[in-house]
């Protein structure tokens, strides 16, 4: 197969672009979609401050990659969520994001969760008895506070996130399934800011993970490659193993799907749906905004983990 | 006359000479999930497996 530009061997086939790349070529053609999908959605500027959440994967280096050769003021966020199940895996991530930083000169911001509140993420969920043996929820709900908390508190515009096309197809395809319109009306490559919380972008939403996979090898990105050990078996990597077993048959199911919904959902399909409106509370306790009055769901965790500990 | 494919502790054979589309599918791996390289470098589907060479499929799906 020959690059479709230069016409020398080629490394990467898209076969729902029909568009095959050789190695110079496809490193050229990601920055350049990227800032494209940045503009397309209105995301940010070169003149603000992005923050982007970075967790030693391929999709969030990437994406600070691509970002930094774009041009655009972008520094990095890792979270320390204490995962280790035999395999050391927040250290090891945490090494490669700081390696990462170190080698491109960039501003690396780093919560580490057990310095904070005490306690790592598969001890708080333990603790705080939520996720049905699973600290996944419990890490999500982390991880959004933390990264607000960060964005909001140091300044920044905006929050980045590696989000790739799998990871809002297989979220989309969840959603769907149930029809739950109160996430599918905000599920977007961009939420806009409100009160008390920060911007929200996803430049990679409209890659497959197999194309974030390529970028960071040819680009000699070192991530990490083991899986979390909690995520082994979860419900998102069932729903893209059969959006790909999809795409194999059907070029372009995938993005179609996600591109489809995004259309739909511009044209009002599902703003009749009830959407609490957030930030209208502000917690006691961390000044965020919250859903219902009194303490957020991440503090309530916090005391109950603190309390039970005792 | 024979290629080894090799997904994380996982090995597979296939026969030399065969695309790395048909070596797939033989061993029952969606090519969508996996990045196929060959001493480092990717290859794509169309590419002819070589006898005695070694395959490393890198898994592209992460997540949780």
């Amino acid at each position: 197969m020959k690059c479709r530009t230069c016409g020398q061997k080629a490394v990467v086939n898209m076969r729902q672009h029909k568009l095959a790349l050789c190695k110079e070529h496809y490193l050229e053609w990601i920055p350049e979609q990227t800032d494209r999908f940045i503009n397309k959605y209105r995301m940010f500027n070169k003149e603000e401050k992005i923050l982007v959440a970075v967790s030693g994967g391929k999709d969030s280096l990437s994406l600070w990659d691509i970002l930094v050769r774009l041009g655009y003021k972008a520094d990095g966020l890792y979270i320390g969520l204490g995962i280790d199940e035999g395999i050391a895996y927040s250290s090891e991530s945490h090494r490669l994001t700081q390696k990462f930083a170190e080698e491109h000169q960039l501003t690396l911001h780093v919560v580490d969760m057990e310095k904070e509140y005490g306690h790592s993420i598969p001890v708080m969920a333990e603790l705080s008895h939520r996720g049905k043996g699973r600290p996944c929820a419990v890490c999500g709900l982390t991880k959004r506070h933390a990264m607000n908390r960060i964005a909001r508190d140091l300044g920044y515009d905006v929050l980045a996130t590696g989000h790739n096309l799998d990871d809002e197809a297989a979220t989309l395809f969840g959603n769907t399934l149930v029809w739950s319109t109160e996430f599918l009306v905000r599920q977007s490559p961009l939420l806009p800011e409100s009160k008390g919380l920060a911007r929200k972008v996803k430049p990679l939403c409209r890659f497959y993970e197999k194309e974030m996979t390529a970028y960071s090898l040819l680009r000699g990105i070192e991530y990490i490659y083991e899986e979390c050990p909690f995520s082994v078996g979860s419900t998102s990597i069932y729903y893209k193993q059969l959006l790909n077993e999809l795409e194999n048959e059907r070029p372009g199911a995938k993005l179609n799907f996600y591109l489809k919904f995004l259309e739909a959902r511009k044209q009002g399909l599902f703003a009749l749906a009830v959407v609490e409106p957030a930030g209208l509370n502000i917690c006691p306790t961390c000044n965020q905004p919250t859903s219902a009055p009194g303490e957020c769901s991440f503090c309530r965790m916090v005391h109950k983990a603190k309390a039970d500990e005792k | 006359m024979t290629v080894k494919l090799i997904l994380r502790e996982q090995e597979y054979e296939v026969k030399a000479g065969m695309t790395l589309l048909a070596a797939l599918q033989k061993i029952n791996i969606l090519p969508e999930s996996v990045i196929a390289t060959r001493d480092g470098e990717l290859i794509l589907e169309d590419e002819i497996l070589r006898s005695g060479e070694a395959i490393k499929l890198i898994s592209v799906i992460s997540g949780g």
